[in-house]
């Protein structure tokens, strides 16, 4: 804690940690409701409902999305100001472009998806679904290209006399290859949280023996959709992503894999406890020879270890580069196990009425949060020590100007104002469910003009 | 170039103005004009499709700030540090009011929430209107191209200076009278009976209370920002900003003498407009003035980033310009009806 970038890392990943929470269901919806509204659209008065009620609590997803994403735009220049002086002449274009292209677009349709389906009419509002989901997916583009940059510097920049960077190629920078792959993996990912989410009501709906109709279509949709995005999530994608780490990131491979050594026929670690001093991994559980085929296909290609490198250039926090790791590809598979057996149960025409498997799919919705956050935790801790890979170390990116105090007050601030809001958004949303999807309009709205 | 990215971040300033301006003066009258829960849920639903799009225009602002001017992005925002984390939080605090107080049937905490949703509109009415006057005053800044800033030291506009002092705070006053005239025409143009009765006796008042503090501040920057006038009236874009702000004066006026709520708000934008746009004019090229030395000052053209990103940033820009001017238009179409008048959307 006398580290001075410390309460700075520790806000904006706290504020980032928590805002992230609302988008990744926010994009994984709007999936959702293209194929509500497009099954509605052919004749299916049940995916009304069920459109209506998704819609709706997207409407309060969403709201809570925008206000705990300003803060993050702000915290580039409040916090990281040296950082935003040094690489702001790139990273400032890709964030430029999600506001320009996608909130505008998102802004201007969702409104008329929450409340808009009379006025608009069905195919209107299936218009307005699309326009929204594409906004969202657009806004996850152009954060993950800032994000791919950052971890990835690919030649779309130069360095100047002033050491600032400048952008030589836009669409190298868009079209970084670190950025395809971490957008693949990650928006796969986000509709694994809906489909979770949307399994869980309907799993909860089965259980109490209401809503006999939308607990069936929210419990198929959401374990069919799911099943197959979490395989992606896994393979191709999630495999991709492993690859290119070990190409361009080997001291953030070994560290998430608490590997010191270096060698062929390298092991790949399932349970253990990283032990940074002794070097080793206590109680391992091991495979034999898989990390190196997982990393480059091979099982004779030596995988680097931490030894390797100087520690000046080690990942800052290993032990939880390694647990958020774990934590990520632990849950990924447990995740395809479970949406095998429910899609299992699902020919067999017994999903609805299983009543052990219902209630794992209704409390196994926080898990997805979990293996996400996990998954943004070891891509963020992977590339420390720096900012910029290679380039720009985080220790020189925060705002000198501002000293620890205000960083911590407006830190403690975000923890009261953030807590208030969580507290609001599971009230919100836990009387959407409670009320039900139903034919009518949902009462207590706003007088809508 | 440099002028063009000026121009941008003027154009991109002065609509989040024109366009949140009178959500945060709809906000800011809130508690006011709208009595019983009918009237405001009302006002919510007046503001209900444009509130969340017209925020878009300040990360828009901020976009701009980042692709063409980081250097000066990396300056102010940490020197303005607590100030814009308390418009953080009132953005917070406003946008998750509206959205939960249009969630509840419950009166206690309907009562609750529309005093948060006018509480946060109002600071930040006062908020931005300080930010400006710190803009036209200047700030500390000094030869190492750095400054912080104190909520207020001696209140005076010279040398080290603070946030709040006599000039920034009367320009704060008068965006949060100018904002209450703004938010109380548009109220006014969408809304119904007595409602919109209270809402014209509000634009009145408040009008007059704005037109006399711009007086007040007009005389002030003669002397706190001598350069801005002189530079306004040298430059056509001043000009044209001052025939805005005629025509849209005097729109205004007789829109609301003859009761035509639309075209009065049509004028008060302009209003809006007109003295943004003619304070930027008179604004170029500096983007930071210092208090301390003129020689400190932050400049566009010095400030720019280099020319394959400015050129290349103008033309994905202007391309996405046209998409999201014709999304404000479109919400005025749709939804420029009187709330609360069509039962079919009850």
């Amino acid at each position: 804690m006398t580290d001075p970038s410390f309460w700075h890392r520790l806000q904006f990943s706290f504020t980032i940690v928590y805002h992230y929470l609302f988008p990744q269901l926010t994009m994984g919806l709007g999936v959702f409701l293209v194929i509500f509204k497009w099954r509605a659209l052919r004749g299916n008065a049940g995916y009304d409902v069920a459109t209506r009620f998704w819609s709706h609590l997207f409407g309060i997803n969403f709201a809570f999305g925008v206000v705990t994403g300003f803060p993050m735009e702000f915290q580039f220049g409040t916090n990281w100001a040296r950082f935003s002086s040094y690489a702001g002449g790139v990273i400032g274009q890709t964030l430029a472009l999600e506001g320009m292209f996608a909130f505008f677009l998102e802004s201007a349709f969702v409104y008329a998806l929450v409340w808009g389906e009379r006025k608009l009419g069905p195919r209107k509002h299936f218009a307005a679904a699309v326009a929204v989901c594409a906004g969202s997916w657009l806004s996850g583009y152009f954060i993950i290209a800032t994000n791919a940059f950052m971890q990835h510097p690919i030649a779309a920049y130069q360095t100047g006399a002033d050491g600032r960077l400048s952008l030589t190629d836009f669409w190298g920078l868009l079209a970084n290859p670190w950025a395809l792959a971490e957008y693949a993996h990650n928006m796969t990912a986000s509709v694994v949280t809906a489909s979770f989410v949307v399994a869980a009501v309907g799993a909860f709906y089965a259980l109490k023996g209401i809503h006999p109709e939308q607990a069936r279509i929210f419990l198929r949709t959401g374990v069919g959709v799911g099943l197959v995005a979490a395989v992606v999530v896994a393979f191709p994608t999630g495999d991709h992503q492993a690859k290119l780490v070990a190409r361009y990131q080997p001291a953030s491979l070994a560290a998430m894999e608490g590997r010191f050594e270096s060698g062929p026929r390298a092991s790949l670690t399932f349970i253990g406890q990283p032990n940074v001093r002794e070097h080793r991994i206590d109680n391992a559980i091991h495979a034999p020879m898989l990390l190196s085929i997982l990393a480059y296909g091979t099982p004779s290609r030596s995988v680097q270890g931490l030894n390797d490198f100087d520690p000046k250039d080690w990942p800052t926090n290993i032990e939880l580069l390694y647990y958020s790791f774990h934590v990520m590809a632990g849950l990924g598979t447990m995740f395809i196990a479970l949406l095998a057996l429910a899609n299992f149960a699902r020919f067999r025409g017994a999903l609805e009425r299983w009543r052990p498997l219902l209630w794992v799919l209704m409390l196994a919705f926080p898990f997805p949060y979990i293996a996400t956050t996990a998954g943004w935790m070891t891509a963020e801790l992977g590339r420390q020590p720096w900012l910029v890979y290679g380039l720009f170390r985080t220790a020189d990116g925060f705002s000198d100007s501002v000293s620890s105090g205000n960083a911590l007050f407006t830190l403690i601030g975000f923890c009261g104002l953030y807590f208030v809001l969580g507290l609001l958004y599971v009230f919100l949303v836990l009387r959407d469910i409670d009320h039900g999807p139903t034919q009518a309009r949902h009462g207590g709205a706003a007088v809508h003009g | 170039m440099a002028e063009i990215w000026f121009s941008i971040l003027a154009l991109t300033l002065v609509l989040y103005a024109a366009l949140d301006g009178f959500d945060f003066g709809a906000g800011l009258l809130h508690l006011w004009v709208a009595r019983t829960d009918d009237e405001r849920r009302a006002v919510l639903a007046a503001i209900g499709p444009f509130w969340d799009g017209n925020e878009v225009w300040l990360l828009a602002t901020g976009g701009v700030l980042f692709v063409a001017f980081p250097s000066v992005l990396a300056v102010a925002f940490p020197a303005f540090y607590l100030a814009l984390f308390l418009v953080l939080w009132c953005l917070v605090l406003r946008g998750i009011s509206i959205e939960v107080r249009n969630h509840l049937e419950d009166s206690l905490w309907a009562a609750f929430f529309d005093a948060v949703f006018a509480g946060s509109s109002s600071l930040l009415g006062l908020l931005f209107g300080l930010a400006l006057g710190n803009v036209v005053r200047g700030v500390p800044i000094d030869a190492k191209q750095s400054f912080t800033l104190a909520f207020f030291t001696d209140f005076l506009p010279t040398g080290q200076v603070g946030l709040i002092d006599f000039y920034t705070l009367s320009v704060g006053l008068l965006s949060s009278a100018f904002l209450a005239a703004y938010g109380a025409t548009f109220l006014a143009a969408r809304t119904a009976g007595s409602l919109r009765a209270r809402c014209l006796v509000a634009e009145r008042t408040s009008a007059f209370v704005a037109a006399a503090l711009f007086v007040v501040v007009t005389i002030e920057t003669q002397f706190v920002r001598p350069s801005l006038l002189a530079n306004m009236l040298h430059r056509l874009p001043g000009w044209l900003g001052i025939a805005v702000l005629v025509v849209g004066a005097s729109l205004w006026l007789r829109g609301y003498r003859a009761g035509e709520d639309r075209r009065a708000f049509t004028g008060s934008s302009l209003v809006a407009i007109g003295i943004l746009g003619a304070a930027a004019a008179g604004l170029y090229p500096t983007i930071i003035h210092s208090t301390l030395a003129p020689e400190f000052d932050m400049n566009a053209p010095t400030s720019l980033v280099a020319p394959y990103g400015a050129e290349v940033g103008l033309v994905w820009w202007l391309i996405a310009l046209v998409p999201a001017l014709l999304y404000v238009v479109m919400g005025f179409r749709r939804n420029w009806d009187r709330v609360g008048r069509d039962p079919a959307s009850r």
